[in-house]
């Protein structure tokens, strides 16, 4: 039997109380050192070093083209990183493809929607759920009993997962149908669903309004909260990234110029620069 | 009466051309490459299930499985050998592989089997006579139709209702997409290789029970035909293959009956023409406009 969904079931009442201290003697879920990736000639991402505790939201922010959705690329093994090591929960990616970063732990969501639009909304949960869903081929054709177990369990883990975003009545639907909101709502749920221990949000806010900005804000306070899993996130409205997440990297021409708190992050000249441009001699 | 005759013929060749083109059809929303090698396939299980049936006096339901099982085989091997190498290569040299592979298979069947046709003995034999005489339907006709059926059910419930089906979809809409979810891709390919040429070895007993010459190049007509009705139902779509599939038989039959024998392969890809230009897409497929 492969591993069943062993996350804690889900706690109606999220609050911050219940995060527990950060352990300092536990390693962090994500190491990466002196991680890169040429394109040709290009220095795509350099010297990329970055820590993220196991309950953490971090940010990953930076000026259009520097780098930051290179870095996810990095990290899911869409580009195998020509410098540098990643280490998953203590363990070496060097060698593995996507699907198995994605076993191993990491799951994302991307800038431009990328759900499977045909498919129905309860469908895509349940491909995030494809390696929690185990039967055989046999079972599969057959019908076996384990085939009617382990697919009304995943059925009732999607709508359980959709619930989040208090979208199980659109579990029906075809993806490609649901408003834009809601699409990117359900590729969180969609990457929820294969049981990461790090989630990557691409702009997760990209194209939405204030008001739904600050509610995607709670809930991915939330989501860490239920799952107790770290969040690592690209995105550019900085109100977001300012108010809930705790470590900020900044990026710019793919090498980090600052790392910190929202307040140290404010403060540091070279990110003032990097975004604004250079104060002019006087 | 005699239309009725015709029509069922019509049927039965269309549920063959309708299996073979499940396989062409499948492949393709996938692997999104035409496998030209599909056709002789077929030629492989009519093969495998006359030696079973002939040499070894094996009866039949063990000879199709060994078909199924033999092809299933050589199709995750053509594509393990032959396309995966190229998944990154230009949609051109994977086709060209393809006819080659396609030759290979054809040539390899003359070398071992000889260029005189085997004569097939079909699975079933007898007809029913309904009215009174009136209507005959041979029993293997009416064995093709069912099989479609059954197969047309079996897949459609695979591929909605099963984590692989899911996983097939998924992989259909966005390779990259799925993978980052944890599917493994080139399993799935693979798996959709296998299901095709189990297909592709049904369709080639079903085939060669029908019309009982077996040679090396029995293969090749059916399976352009096949992925004509695959294009005329919409290529990619599951539903689409089946009902470009019949409808191909149907023209085809009622075609040889009242217009010409000579002409019914003309008219059969003249329909096509048309139909692609009403709609581009097929039946059923959907067209989806470039991006620019």
């Amino acid at each position: 039997m492969a591993k069943k969904f062993d996350k804690p079931k889900m706690v109606p009442v999220p609050s911050h109380s219940i995060i527990p201290e950060r352990d300092a003697s536990k390693s962090p879920i994500l190491e990466c050192s002196h991680l890169g990736i040429d394109f040709g000639g290009l220095r795509a991402v350099d010297d990329f070093n970055i820590a993220i505790g196991r309950t953490e939201i971090a940010g990953l922010i930076g000026p259009n083209g520097a780098g930051k959705t290179t870095v996810f690329n990095l990290l899911t093994k869409v580009y195998q990183p020509t410098r540098g090591t990643i280490l998953l929960d203590g363990m070496d990616t060097a060698g593995k493809n996507s699907a198995q970063i994605n076993r191993m732990g990491i799951a994302r969501t991307f800038q431009n929607i990328r759900l499977f639009s045909d498919m129905s909304v309860e469908d895509n949960v349940k491909v995030g759920l494809h390696n929690a869903n185990a039967y055989s081929m046999a079972s599969g054709i057959l019908r076996l009993p384990n085939y009617w177990i382990q697919e009304k369990a995943a059925h009732e883990r999607a709508l359980e997962l959709l619930s989040i975003f208090d979208m199980q009545d659109m579990a029906n639907m075809k993806a490609g149908s649901l408003p834009y909101g809601a699409q990117r709502r359900l590729e969180i749920v969609r990457a929820l669903a294969t049981n990461p221990k790090l989630l990557l949000l691409d702009e997760p806010a990209a194209g939405m309004n204030p008001s739904e900005t600050a509610e995607l804000m709670e809930n991915i306070v939330r989501i860490r909260d239920m799952f107790q899993i770290a969040i690592l996130l690209i995105e550019h409205d900085m109100s977001l990234v300012m108010s809930i997440c705790e470590g900020i990297c900044v990026l710019d021409f793919g090498q980090i110029i600052a790392k910190g708190t929202a307040e140290e992050i404010q403060a540091n000249p070279a990110v003032i620069e990097a975004y604004l441009g250079k104060k002019k001699e006087a | 009466m005699e239309f009725l005759s015709y029509l069922i013929s019509g049927i039965s060749l269309g549920s063959v051309y309708a299996i073979i083109a499940l396989g062409y059809t499948m492949v393709y929303g996938i692997a999104k490459m035409l496998n030209f090698a599909h056709g002789d396939v077929i030629m492989v299980g009519g093969y495998i299930s006359f030696c079973a049936m002939s040499y070894l006096d094996l009866p039949w339901p063990i000879a199709v499985l060994l078909a199924m099982l033999v092809c299933t085989v050589l199709g995750v091997v053509i594509e393990g050998l032959a396309y995966k190498p190229l998944r990154q290569a230009t949609s051109l040299a994977v086709l060209i592989t393809a006819i080659g592979v396609s030759y290979f298979l054809q040539n390899a069947a003359l070398l071992i089997f000889g260029a005189t046709p085997k004569v097939y003995t079909p699975i079933i034999s007898g007809t029913l006579k309904l009215f009174g005489g009136q209507l005959s339907i041979s029993y293997v006709s009416l064995v093709t139709i069912a099989a479609c059926i059954v197969i047309m059910i079996a897949l459609t419930l695979f591929t909605d209702k099963t984590k692989m089906g899911k996983a097939m979809r998924a992989c259909s809409e966005d390779k990259g997409a799925a993978q980052l979810m944890g599917i493994n891709v080139n399993g799935t390919i693979s798996l959709t290789f296998a299901i095709g040429s189990a297909l592709a070895a049904v369709a080639g007993v079903l085939l060669c029970s029908s019309y009982p010459t077996l040679m090396n190049t029995t293969g090749s007509m059916p399976g352009i035909k096949a992925f004509t009705a695959a294009v005329f139902g919409g290529i990619g779509s599951i539903p689409g293959a089946f009902l470009g599939g019949i409808l191909l038989g149907i023209i085809e039959s009622l075609a040889k009956a009242y217009i010409s024998t000579q002409l019914a392969n003309s008219i059969v890809f003249g329909v096509l023409i048309v139909i692609l230009l009403v709609r581009p897409a097929g039946l059923l497929g959907k067209y989806v406009p470039e991006k620019v």
